[in-house]
């Protein structure tokens, strides 16, 4: 069988208690016990109010003065309700309620979320993106405007131009096929960067995004977009004929986008 | 005697002007088109309930909430370049569209359509130069964009998974320019997929059969031209589009930009 705790059993037994006593007193014995009983103000407090103002009256009153008092506050708390007006157990405001306490929020919630400094998307950020997709549709137009895109003759199967370059972007791949075979230029060396790229924050376990906390991680990557760079630009530019490494401002460019 | 002369003023243009526009907003079309609390239903007046509702009853919710940190507002940290990937992928569909209408992908016809298109449609030239520009730089922004993340530090965790979409999506950029870069069908665009098709070749396993499959045959042809057109204008648009809606959740579900630093 469960245990009932030990205060719900005391508190059940102050309530067995309490019936018993009101149901031994004979109902309207006294004005005022009646009044105090339809009162809204709860018996302890009116004892309580009871017990200040005999000690205000003077220390060493006797029982008599005591039940006095109550029965004036008895009387004057019972002679309002008669009157009918204000409700039974109004303030000096009229107000029916009182402030208890204050209960502060840190007490009894934990603030988790600390308040961030926040703007309007509309119209701060909204702005912003207006004018940047406008400068770059400007730019776009413009540039279009100046300089056309190529177009050489009909693809033609059996006359190979020289050099053959593929697509800027890929051209760093075209020029590591110079250094070795088609395979690992091609496939692994490509393959694995990309891997890398993609598993970059599994394998970056560093949860600072401070700079100088991520000196290595930055280093590597700027090597890794530096290695890419220069391999395109050397086979954009630096590539004539037969793929040989040629000078631009000598023999001119054999680039097209 | 009654009075005959109506003494209430003739409603000024104004006010039949303004009456109008009530009914027209008020009509249950309207309401049906504009959400409540969207701007077009009461129009716009400066406040901080207003700012809040242009965002929060129009689609761009689907993109932006409400309120963003004050730091993200500033363009230097961004530079706007995952905005601008984003914004010339629209300029370049826009324009891919323009030069659909024009464009047969046969190996007999494509070379003669683009040469048409530049000489006797009008802004033909201008839309196809704005396409292969803004290819170019949105392989650019896309690019500029990951090293950008990378540097801030924007991939730990909880962005993590939503670095792993964005260098997919890089790699589909990729593939969207450099099928496209065929379709004009001169020698510059031939050559230069052969280049990066004979590497292709070169995967161990399955290399041959990949690029067998990609170019229909053994070496590039009518049937390459037929299916890169395909992957160019359809398929990679639509991977690469469903890719982007993830990434654009991720980015505001993981708590919206970075930083600060």
């Amino acid at each position: 069988m469960t245990e009932i705790p030990e205060h719900l059993l005391k508190r059940a037994q102050a309530a067995r208690e309490k019936a018993a006593e009101s149901s031994a007193e004979p109902a309207g014995e006294t004005a005022a016990p009646a009044a105090e009983a339809d009162s809204r103000i709860p018996a302890h407090l009116l004892e309580r109010s009871k017990a200040a103002r005999t000690k205000a009256a003077g220390g060493d009153d006797d029982a008599g003065g005591g039940v006095a008092v109550a029965d004036k506050v008895a009387a004057a708390v019972a002679t309002p309700a008669a009157g009918g007006g204000v409700p039974v157990g109004a303030g000096p405001g009229g107000h029916t309620q009182r402030l208890l306490t204050v209960v502060k929020s840190g007490s009894i919630q934990e603030v988790k979320a600390q308040p961030v400094d926040k703007v309007h998307t509309w119209p701060h950020l909204l702005a912003a993106e207006f004018v940047a997709s406008l400068a770059c549709l400007v730019f776009t137009f413009l540039f279009s405007i100046w300089v056309n895109a190529p177009l050489l003759q009909l693809a033609n199967n059996n006359q190979t131009p020289n050099p053959s370059k593929a697509p800027w972007y890929f051209l760093g791949l075209q020029e590591l096929l110079t250094m070795f075979h088609p395979m690992v230029a091609g496939v692994t060396i490509p393959g694995v960067g990309i891997i890398m790229l993609i598993f970059a924050p599994y394998i970056d376990k560093n949860p600072s995004n401070k700079p100088e906390d991520r000196k290595f991680a930055t280093s590597l990557m700027t090597v890794h977009l530096m290695f890419w760079a220069v391999l395109v630009m050397i086979g954009s530019f630096f590539r004539g004929p037969g793929f040989n490494f040629t000078l631009p401002w000598r023999d001119g460019l054999f680039f097209e986008l | 005697m009654a009075k005959i002369i109506d003494e209430t003023s003739r409603p000024t243009a104004k006010e039949r002007f303004q009456q109008t526009v009530d009914s027209v907003q008020g009509s249950q079309a309207w309401a049906s088109i504009f959400r409540p609390g969207s701007i077009f239903r009461k129009g716009y007046t400066d406040s901080p309930r207003n700012r809040s509702y242009v965002v929060m009853n129009s689609v761009l919710y689907h993109l932006h909430p409400v309120k963003v940190k004050r730091h993200a507002v500033k363009v230097s940290y961004t530079l706007c370049l995952g905005g601008l990937s984003f914004f010339l992928f629209i300029l370049l569909t826009v324009t891919g569209i323009f030069l659909m209408f024009f464009y047969r992908p046969e190996a007999t016809a494509a070379w003669d359509d683009i040469s048409n298109l530049q000489t006797s449609v009008t802004f033909g030239l201008l839309v196809r130069n704005m396409h292969r520009w803004g290819a170019h730089l949105m392989v650019l922004a896309v690019f500029l964009h990951m090293s950008r993340v990378f540097y801030h530090g924007a991939y730990k965790p909880p962005r993590e998974f939503n670095w792993v979409i964005g260098v997919i999506l890089l790699t589909l950029t990729l593939l969207l320019s450099f099928t496209g870069y065929l379709l004009p069908w001169d020698q510059l665009a031939l050559w230069a997929v052969a280049v990066g098709t004979n590497m292709m070749g070169y995967t161990p396993v399955f290399g041959q059969e990949v690029r067998f499959v990609l170019l229909g045959g053994a070496e590039i042809g009518s049937e390459t031209l037929l299916r890169w057109y395909v992957l160019h204008v359809l398929f990679f648009p639509f991977i690469i589009v469903i890719f982007m809606a993830i990434h654009f959740w991720r980015v505001r579900k993981d708590g919206g930009i970075s930083g600060p630093l």
